[in-house]
């Protein structure tokens, strides 16, 4: 599973890096946004990965080893939120730079020849 | 019912007030630009009092060992966040809310009216920048940065126009990623020593695992290259001078804190957790932030150089300052850290007042001026000025280029501004923390020495083309109108700086106080750590 999982946050976040080096709006934030899902995915993997193990304890005195640690869950749910409203944040700023400009390159104007 | 005396709550409450004042003024419509003005005003006013309060307090050893913990929700740390305020933070909490108080009144007149929801964000901004001084936790750190960010990505495009979202595009992207490497920084500490509280981070390292201290290693590099992007350092601060010169000139005022922040954030961090009790971690990455330093500060100084316009040369001034500062805390580690604060503290009151000096002294160019300067360089045409014999100097020309005068002087370091003294006594702590004994000052020093004083000279040469193409050979004799509210933001930050050249010896036991208490990690352990919670009283015996 470590190694899956290893894969699939290397592969997300290199993706995300060759697209924000792109010279498109569009790429820039579908790199930006497979960079976020690569760091939430990474954030998860650093609490340790565990099978079958609830992250919450009930009440009766338990085996801590018996449950998964709960704070990176916690961290990836505040990091997913605050990704989403600065990515939000970030589309908003490119339509209206699309609009002003009439280009969607990231220097607002096209290259020239 | 809080049994907590209410001056316990002035430690969270720089952080709450702002973001109260700064939402409730959302739906505010925007022809009540007074009333948000007021509003604005009187919340920053506050921010003062209170930041002023924190530092009587903090200084007054008011609280055990001069550190005051504040916990978030009553959970004891570390599984709960705990607010914390030594004299290092009340005295950032003081510079900010002093900067912030001189932008507002600054932008009454113009800059507050021409868009929408600019209190708003400069209430968010001021919110998200307090957060990041008081908080103790890395990844509430990371929150207050979020914070602190979203609404300076707003401040920045104030004022809707190409120049300012072809900034902004770069602005926010790079800050975006740079905030990904912040949460991958603090994923890998969290998975290194199981905890994000600062001091007890620090109480952990000596006992790590090397397995573990080498994963805390690469999680502490990650995390500085986010700290180290919003501190502007080589190669990371190409951002800094496009943003600042496009963006309006309080934007780029207050920009000014926030590039401290950076440089902050690495210092208490580094402080606590590499200094010398971590073993044999003590002293991590400061060899890499010897040579980012002086990098930075080779780059801004050949950026001053370049820059034709004024807020381009002030943001590469930036950059000199923060690759000073950098180079000068990983030279030394923490031995002239109180040099170093005070040349923080001097720098930011000058390069924010003259980013807002700048657009007074724009007023004296006829329109089209900026341009033909540009094409008077690369053509090198010889213009002739009229000549200004016999011209009697008007007030306001005066005072801008007094004001003008003293901001350079600062940021240039020269006497007998706060510039002069900062760097000297930069110098003479550089100098005394390597004695004979110990083989002497080593190359570095010297290299770095000489590389300060070269940024101080090419600051001075750049400044002055800049005065003498503005106030000399510009060729209009009007003077400029100024509004009382513009000139007196301005006055009251040059005061500032030659009371801080005055007062340099008040100044600098406090900040030797400062480093003095930033030195005892221990004591931020046991007083963070050792804050009991508010018991409740039981339900029926309330205290009245």
């Amino acid at each position: 599973m470590e190694i899956v999982f290893a894969i699939a946050v290397g592969v997300t976040f290199g993706s995300g890096i060759w697209l924000i080096l792109r010279p498109r709006t569009f790429q820039l934030i579908t790199g930006l946004l497979l960079m976020s899902y690569g760091v939430n995915l990474f954030i998860f993997g650093m609490g340790r990965l565990w099978v079958d193990r609830p992250p919450i304890t009930p009440h009766t005195t338990v085996d801590p080893a018996q449950f998964a640690d709960p704070l990176p869950q916690g961290l990836v749910l505040t990091a997913i939120v605050i990704g989403f409203a600065t990515t939000a944040l970030y589309l908003v700023m490119m339509i209206g730079a699309r609009g002003l400009t009439g280009s969607d390159h990231v220097d607002g104007e096209e290259p020239r020849e | 019912m809080s049994t907590l005396p209410w001056w316990e709550h002035l430690i969270v409450l720089p952080v709450l007030l702002p973001l109260i004042a700064g939402a409730l003024l959302i739906p505010v419509n925007q022809k009540h630009h007074r009333l948000k003005f007021g509003c604005a005003a009187v919340v920053s006013v506050l921010l003062w009092v209170m930041a002023a309060a924190l530092l009587v307090l903090v200084d007054g050893e008011h609280w055990p060992k001069g550190i005051g913990v504040y916990l978030a929700a009553n959970w004891a740390a570390p599984f709960g966040i705990a607010l914390m305020v030594d004299r290092l933070a009340a005295l950032m909490l003081l510079l900010t809310a002093t900067v912030a108080l001189a932008v507002l009144v600054f932008s009454a007149q113009r800059w507050g009216r021409v868009g929408v929801h600019f209190h708003s964000l400069f209430l968010l901004l001021l919110m998200g920048l307090n957060g990041a001084f008081l908080t103790n936790d890395l990844f509430n750190l990371f929150v207050f940065f979020e914070v602190m960010l979203a609404a300076s990505y707003g401040l920045v495009l104030h004022g809707y126009n190409l120049n300012r979202i072809r900034a902004g595009m770069q602005y926010i992207a790079v800050n975006l990623v740079a905030s990904f490497m912040f949460l991958i920084g603090v994923a890998l500490i969290y998975a290194a020593t199981g905890t994000l509280n600062i001091p007890d981070l620090a109480a952990r390292v000596p006992a790590l695992r090397p397995e573990d201290s080498y994963l805390l290693g690469v999680g502490a590099s990650v995390l500085a290259l986010a700290f180290l992007t919003k501190g502007a350092m080589w190669p990371l601060g190409f951002w800094l001078p496009g943003t600042y010169a496009s963006a309006c000139p309080p934007v780029a005022a207050i920009l000014v804190v926030m590039t401290k922040v950076g440089v902050y954030a690495v210092l208490r961090v580094w402080l606590a957790v590499f200094g010398d009790s971590a073993g044999a971690l003590a002293g991590f990455g400061l060899q890499a932030l010897t040579v980012g330093g002086m990098a930075t500060l080779v780059f801004g100084t050949i950026g001053m150089l370049a820059s034709q316009d004024g807020a381009r040369m002030a943001g590469y001034g930036a950059i000199v300052s923060s690759g000073t500062l950098l180079a000068v805390i990983g030279q030394s580690g923490g031995a002239v850290l109180a040099a170093g604060l005070y040349y923080l503290v001097g720098a930011t009151l000058a390069t924010s007042a003259f980013m807002l000096l700048l657009e007074l002294t724009e007023r004296i160019r006829p329109p089209g001026a900026s341009l033909l300067a540009v094409t008077m360089e690369a053509f090198a045409i010889d213009d002739k000025p009229v000549d200004p014999v016999g011209v009697v100097i008007p007030g306001t020309l005066a005072f801008l280029g007094l004001s003008f005068v003293a901001c350079a002087l600062v940021i240039a370091g020269m006497p007998p501004l706060s510039g002069f003294v900062a760097k000297f006594s930069l110098f003479h702590a550089l100098l005394a923390a390597s004695p004979p004994e110990q083989g002497g000052v080593t190359p570095a020093t010297w290299l770095l020495i000489a590389l300060v004083v070269l940024a101080g000279l090419a600051a001075i040469i750049a400044l002055m083309r800049l005065g003498v193409r503005t106030f000399w050979a510009s060729g209009a004799v009007t003077p400029p109108t100024l509004l009382a509210s513009e000139a007196a933001p301005v006055t009251a930050l040059v005061l500032l700086c030659v009371l801080l050249t005055t007062h340099a010896g008040t100044a600098f036991d406090y900040l030797n106080r400062t480093v003095d208490g930033l030195k005892r990690v221990g004591d931020y352990h046991e007083r963070v750590l050792g804050q009991p919670p508010v018991l409740r009283t039981p339900a029926g015996e309330g205290t009245r």
